[in-house]
Formats: structure tokens, sequence, C-alpha cells
């Protein structure tokens, strides 16, 4: 090994060069590939909407699906009303629970999903039907802290606003195998059927317990299965279970909408 | 031409990077479940491991020696996110199904291994086969840990199912272990008993032998 190789103007050299054609590598793929990668995390969130509806996807154009069975609308959370926005394609409700004029900074009393700020508007899907509620059922989206990491997903309801169709998360990064069981067909069945609110109560009362549900207990159609060796996921699940439906989230429009329109 | 062979084909029962070298176990832990996610992990980890091998075989005469595991983590750290990249614009499914995998890719230590034990001191041509060569021989593993443990785990090869599950109202009762990573440390150490059966050579001698018991009673 030659000195003038381990000389420190050429070590130096040799590094700063290397990073360079490095950088250059990563971001030209990170930026060309950016489309498609786009493109794949819309329709997997559509795919995601239509399997929290109960919809099966399997074989089938997920876009033209979900045009033909799917209303996207807005909701003012706090009003609890429908409303319209300007842009609706690119309204990213993560981007603008961030700003100060479209978000709300949540105290740490009322944040029990550990989320810290909210969209004042979120996008709510209704899967299209000719009652007179005009929907079928009613898909909002989720999300709150888990163990490492926020869970995104969809709870769909009946047309009641109250028994549940589905839970499904789209984006997390639980455990696999502990927490990543959020994910398990198995444990996503148990779901369908449950009840968010007790009578005429707007306070959730669906959340996970500890252990197995007993069928015969008279509380069973509130409660689901804790997943095994995940307290904090399953904990999370609750919690964001109980903010969204709760009179921070979606309580103020299911009632306007039970009470007979939003 | 031999030496082509011996580089390209050797690593995969002769030099086994898994069975031989003992490197990159955890990932091949991880990825097992099923053989799509194992076919998959094998192919990015033989094209990170080829072209990492090629392009620090290129450089190798630049690089400075108090920096030269940077270097090459450089290297492999950009075509890990550039790998990781593609699989998120093509294979989408897949790429959730692998998640941390890929970007552990980076600390997998055959990658490491190849580049600094190979590419510092050969040329870039034989470098980029013998990634290739040690990807083969991991992927070889992988297929092999994933075709038990999904088969005799969920009675499904590439999700296609085999052997109806008692669940499903057939007759076979799955082997739940089999889904779990501690398995696939039970059907690694089967192949490497496997291999060193046919190929004595890799039969290590013992490091100590146990003197023989005196004692006639429990002290």
């Amino acid at each position: 090994m030659s000195a003038s190789k381990d000389s420190i103007g050429r070590t130096l050299t040799v590094a700063v060069l290397l990073c360079v054609v490095c950088s250059v590598v990563v971001s030209a793929a990170a930026v060309l590939l950016k489309p498609k990668q786009v493109a794949n995390k819309n329709l997997d969130r559509q795919t995601n909407i239509l399997a929290a509806a109960g919809i099966s996807t399997a074989g089938k154009d997920v876009q033209a699906l979900f045009d033909e069975l799917i209303e996207k609308r807005f909701v003012d959370l706090r009003s609890g009303k429908y409303t319209d926005i300007a842009d609706p394609a690119r309204y990213d409700a993560t981007k603008a629970a961030k700003e100060a004029d479209t978000g709300i900074q949540l105290s740490r009393d009322i944040d029990t999903a550990s989320i810290k700020v909210q969209a004042k508007v979120m996008p709510v899907y209704l899967v299209k039907s000719d009652t007179p509620e005009g929907f079928d059922k009613m898909i909002l989206p989720v999300h709150g802290y888990g163990l490492w990491s926020t869970l995104y997903g969809f709870l769909a309801l009946e047309s009641d606003l109250n028994t549940v169709v589905g839970l499904g998360f789209y984006s997390h990064a639980e455990t696999p195998g502990l927490g990543g069981e959020v994910d398990n067909p198995n444990w996503k069945a148990l779901w369908p059927g449950k009840q968010v609110y007790r009578d005429d109560s707007m306070t959730p009362a669906l959340g996970l317990i500890k252990g197995n549900v007993d069928p015969a207990s008279a509380n069973a159609k509130y409660q689901i299965d804790g997943l095994s060796g995940a307290t904090l996921t399953s904990r999370g699940v609750t919690n964001l279970v109980h903010f969204w439906m709760g009179e921070n989230g979606y309580a103020p429009f299911l009632s306007n909408l039970k009470a007979g329109g939003a | 031409m031999s030496q082509v062979k011996d580089v390209l084909l050797g690593p995969i029962f002769n030099n086994n990077p898994i069975g031989l070298q003992i490197l990159g176990i955890c990932s091949a832990l991880a990825v097992t479940s099923n053989l799509g996610t194992a076919c998959v992990m094998a192919l990015a980890v033989t094209v990170v491991t080829a072209f990492s091998n090629m392009f620090i075989s290129i450089i190798r005469n630049q690089i400075p020696g108090s920096i030269r595991i940077i270097c090459q983590m450089a290297i492999i750290a950009s075509l890990v996110i550039v790998v990781d990249q593609i699989l998120k614009a093509y294979a989408y499914e897949i790429s959730k199904q692998l998640s941390v995998f890929v970007g552990l890719i980076i600390t997998n230590c055959i990658v490491m291994g190849r580049a600094e034990a190979f590419a510092m001191k050969n040329p870039p041509g034989i470098s980029f086969l013998d990634g290739i060569g040690n990807g083969l021989g991991y992927g070889v593993v992988l297929l092999f840990v994933g075709f038990i443990r999904e088969l005799l785990g969920a009675g499904k090869l590439f999700g296609i199912e085999v052997l109806p599950l008692i669940t499903d109202g057939g007759w076979y009762q799955a082997n739940g272990l089999l889904l779990l990573p501690p398995s696939a440390f039970f059907i690694i150490g089967i192949f490497i008993w496997l291999v060193r059966t046919f190929k004595k050579d890799q039969v290590e001698a013992p490091e100590f032998v146990l003197a023989k018991n005196t004692q006639k009673e429990a002290v």
C-alpha cells in the first residue's frame, strides 16, 4: 500500500467523491420512481378502504370498483357536518393536521390516541346505495400510536352507524408476529358485528380486552380479543378507536347523521 | 474457465455463505416463512452482493485503508436503497411483506463479508460473479428453508394450497412452529448436517475432546 493512497488529502477526496456519486444515485432512484410509488400507495389505500367495508377486490380493477361503489366526502370534525373543500383530490389529512390553520393541536388530556395534532377536516368514504340515508356503509379513517409506530387504518360501520363492518390497518410498523398481528385475517374477522356505542350514549364502549372474549358475557359485543404478546399495540388500538369514535373524532358527525342529517 | 465455475458455483454447496461461512443467518430466519418473500429476498441480496462487489472492486485500488469499511458501507447502503425503491415501485405488496428486511440487507454479513474478503483483492468481473455465486448460495438455503416451512407450516407453496388444512376441511394439521423463526434454526441445522454428510471436508475438527467420565456417582 503506497503512502500517497493513505494521505489525508487522498482520504478526504475519495470520501467526498464517493459520497457525491452515491447520493446522486440514491436521489435519482427516489425521484424517478416516486410517481409509481405514489400510485401504488393510492391503490393500496383504495384496496384497504374496500376491504374494511368487506368488499372483495380479488381479480377486479380496484380503481374502477372504487369509483363505482365509493363516494368520498369531507367532514368538519368539530361541527360534525359535511363540508366542501377546495381541491378535494389533493387533500391530505396528515399534512393538513400539521398546518396551523387546517389542524388542531390536541392537549394531552384529550389526546388519548397520542397523535398530537389532527386535521379539522377528515375525508370519509360512503358505500353508495339507494336507501333514504344515501349510503350503505360508512368508512372512517382512523389512526393512533401503538408501540413503535402510528397505525393508520379504516373502520367501517353499517348504516346504523353503530355496528362494525370491519377494521383494517394499511400502514404500521409494529413488531412482526406480535403487534404486527393486527394484520392477521383471523383477528380482523373478530370485528364485524361488534357495537361501537352502548345504547344511545355517544361514548365509545368498543375496545380490546386482555385474553379472549367470553361469548356468553353481556359485554361481548363491545369487546375484541387482545393480541397476545402485544399489550401496548392492543392498548393503542383501543385508544385510537375510543379517540376517533369519541367527541374529538367522529361522534358529533355520527350523532348529526343519526338525528337526520349532516 | 474453471476459476469462473469455482467462483460462481462453489458457494452453493462447497462454500455456502450460510452453511459454511455461517453468515446472514438472521435474515434467513425472518423471511423464510413463505417461498414468495424468500425468492424476492434471495434475488435482492444477489443483486446487492453482485453490484457492491463489482463497484468496490472497481475502486479497490483507490480506497484508503483507513476508511475502507465505511466506503464499502456507503456503496452497499446506496445499492440497498435503490433496490428498496425499485421494490416499492414495482412489487409493492412484497415490499410491504419484506418491510424492514430489505433495509436490513445493509447489515447482512454476506454482503460485507464478500466485499472485504473477495472484492478488495480481485478484479471487477470475477468479483461480480463471486457476488452472484454467494447470492445463489444464500438463495438455495432460503428456498430450502422456505419450502419446508411453507409446505409443512401452512400447507402451501407460493401461496397455492398443496396440503388441504384441517381448518379448511382437509386432512393436514399444520405445524405452527414452522411459521415461527426458531424453526428456521432447526432447518438450517439440518441443511448443514446434510451438506456435511456428503462433503466430509467441511466437518471441523473438534476444538476439545470431552474427558472420559471416571466418577461413578454424582457428587
